[in-house]
């Protein structure tokens, strides 16, 4: 047998079947559980059994409506910190938007007990007693603290290419502070805020340790489900995840296509 | 002119809030881990204990160990992994390159439950069971994709007459690829490997599924200890707020001394 010649191709091979074997294989196999009931029949018995349960209904719309105003809140609150940040002249801007990101490199369950140490200690005082029971409003805040970095690190990276001479274009062809908010500033940025939007969204649909931890077990999200089902049912377990899988799969195509995430996360700084 | 100046302090008062939110609970955590009380808001008198139940509690040091552990080989395994990885899909291709990379994107944007849950259900189901090997998988699943993303771009930005220069001088393949493109791209996989060691640090997900039972990392521990509770709860908690302290302590440290380094390597190339 003759031995190939080494050629950098080659190289990706390991990676290749490393993805073959870790990615694409467990999506095919939660997608046969997906479809196949308790004796391995090919059967939409756990797709029907999933959209007719009312309660299951009415979680997922709980969970979407969590979810979205977790990301209404992350891009109000990060869009002007991206702005200011983007466009401020200091020299030193780097340490301010490292910042930012610091506190991810904590582990976030850690970050989440300490917001719950402090929502603890606000709710002593008689005046705040309501925040013991306000389950909902605490996994908002605790998802918003949480998910933050991720909304303005794409943001922030997406208005620093924006040119600056634009801004001073649009301002000489007589457009106001307004318009060139919303005829500039908002389309050339819209890329980081698409992205930003898909690094809230899906885990704050997901991620149960926040709604766990902050929500006195008492609010329940799509992502409890999958570990629920987990423990008891493979087959519903693999169906909830693949209408997960869908809608991302669906959210991407529809901002069109996968997005360059090397800036999420801090890749960059 | 006055205007101006007013926007301008508006805009670091906005910054400076956000930033004090965000670093609120941390602080407070850091101030109150120094209390001999075991509760936040009721202050004894100036204390280590907390540190000292940290530090003697083997359960504990066992499983700071086992994060840590995990979080290098599975960064190292991973950089190793995506920058081949890298390397291999940027000459190939384009139709292969565009479908490698398509499917390394997918644990980037799959819900981190989804992938766990799927990686899990497989490695039982062929029969494998979950072990530390199935663990580190899972945080390599999670890690390579995004040392690829790093690396990639200093792939497009290196000059590629080099490497042809380099196999015209008479080095092979494999000896040009070290000595001429590796060097070139460095930067990306040295950011990749810290990304790959954040990511599995921050990790909680990945890890509960995929791991071997009775094994614990800093946020499967936290996390069970918070939400069941046990006869020691109010003693193991308030070790947490020490453990949050320190691990914030190191990250500021090795960001000043980064910063520091690389205002130097600055200085060094001017």
């Amino acid at each position: 047998m003759k031995i190939p010649r080494f050629s950098r191709k080659m190289l990706c091979i390991p990676y290749a079947v490393f993805l073959i074997f870790f990615v694409i294989l467990p999506m095919l196999v939660i997608l046969f559980y997906a479809f196949t009931d308790k004796n391995m029949h090919v059967s939409f018995s756990n797709f029907i059994r999933f959209f007719s349960d009312p309660t299951k209904l009415s979680t997922i719309v709980y969970s979407l409506v969590i979810a979205l105003i977790t990301t209404v809140a992350c891009l109000i609150i990060a869009y002007p910190v991206a702005y200011i940040l983007a466009r401020s002249k200091l020299k030193k801007k780097f340490v301010i938007v490292m910042l930012f990101v610091l506190p991810m490199w904590i582990n976030f369950v850690l970050r989440v007990n300490a917001l719950r140490e402090i929502f603890n200690l606000i709710a002593i005082s008689p005046a705040m007693e309501w925040l013991t029971s306000a389950n909902y409003f605490k996994t908002i805040v605790g998802m918003v603290y949480d998910f933050l970095p991720f909304m303005i690190l794409p943001l922030y990276t997406t208005m620093l290419k924006i040119d600056g001479s634009l801004y001073e274009a649009s301002a000489d062809l007589g457009g106001s502070a307004f318009t060139t908010f919303t005829r500039v500033t908002i389309p050339l940025s819209m890329p980081g805020i698409l992205s930003g939007i898909t690094m809230v969204f899906l885990p704050s649909m997901t991620n149960y340790v926040v709604s766990d931890m902050l929500g006195n077990a008492k609010v329940t999200i799509i992502g409890k489900f999958i570990y629920e089902y987990f423990g008891t049912d493979w087959h519903m377990g693999s169906m909830v995840a693949l209408v997960l899988l869908a809608v991302v799969f669906l959210s991407t195509w529809l901002s069109g296509g996968f997005q360059s995430e090397e800036n999420v996360r801090g890749a960059n700084l | 002119m006055k205007k101006e100046l007013t926007v301008k302090c508006l805009k670091a008062v906005f910054v400076g809030l956000v930033l004090l939110l965000l670093y609120a609970p941390i602080l407070l955590l850091a101030v109150y881990s120094f209390n001999s009380v075991n509760t936040i808001g009721a202050w004894g008198e100036f204390s280590l204990k907390h540190y000292a139940k940290l530090f003697g509690d083997p359960v504990i040091l066992n499983m700071i160990g086992n994060t840590l552990l995990l979080a290098v080989v599975a960064a190292a395994l991973s950089t190793l992994l995506g920058t081949a990885g890298a390397l291999g899909m940027f000459y190939c291709k384009r139709r292969v390159k565009a479908a490698l990379h398509g499917v390394s994107q997918i644990p980037v944007i799959n819900a981190e439950i989804v992938t766990a849950l799927a990686l899990a259900i497989t490695f039982v189901a062929v029969g494998i069971g979950k072990s530390y090997f199935t663990l580190v998988i899972g945080h390599m699943v999670m890690c390579t994709p995004f040392v690829v993303l790093s690396v990639m771009p200093k792939l497009k930005q290196m000059d590629n007459s080099l490497y042809e220069a380099a196999l015209d001088l008479g080095a092979s393949p494999f000896k040009a690829l070290m000595k001429v493109v590796l060097p070139q791209i460095i930067p990306g996989v040295i950011s990749g490997f810290m990304l790959a060691i954040t990511l599995s640090l921050d990790d909680y997900i990945v890890t509960v599924y995929t791991r071997p039972t009775g094994f614990e990392t800093i946020s499967t521990y936290v996390f069970n200890a918070t939400m069941k509770g046990n006869k020691h709860t109010a003693e193991t908690l308030s070790s947490f707020w020490a453990l949050t302290t320190i691990i914030f302590a190191v990250i500021v440290i090795f960001v000043l001394i980064s910063n520091l380094m690389g205002r130097k390597n600055k200085e060094v190339a001017r």
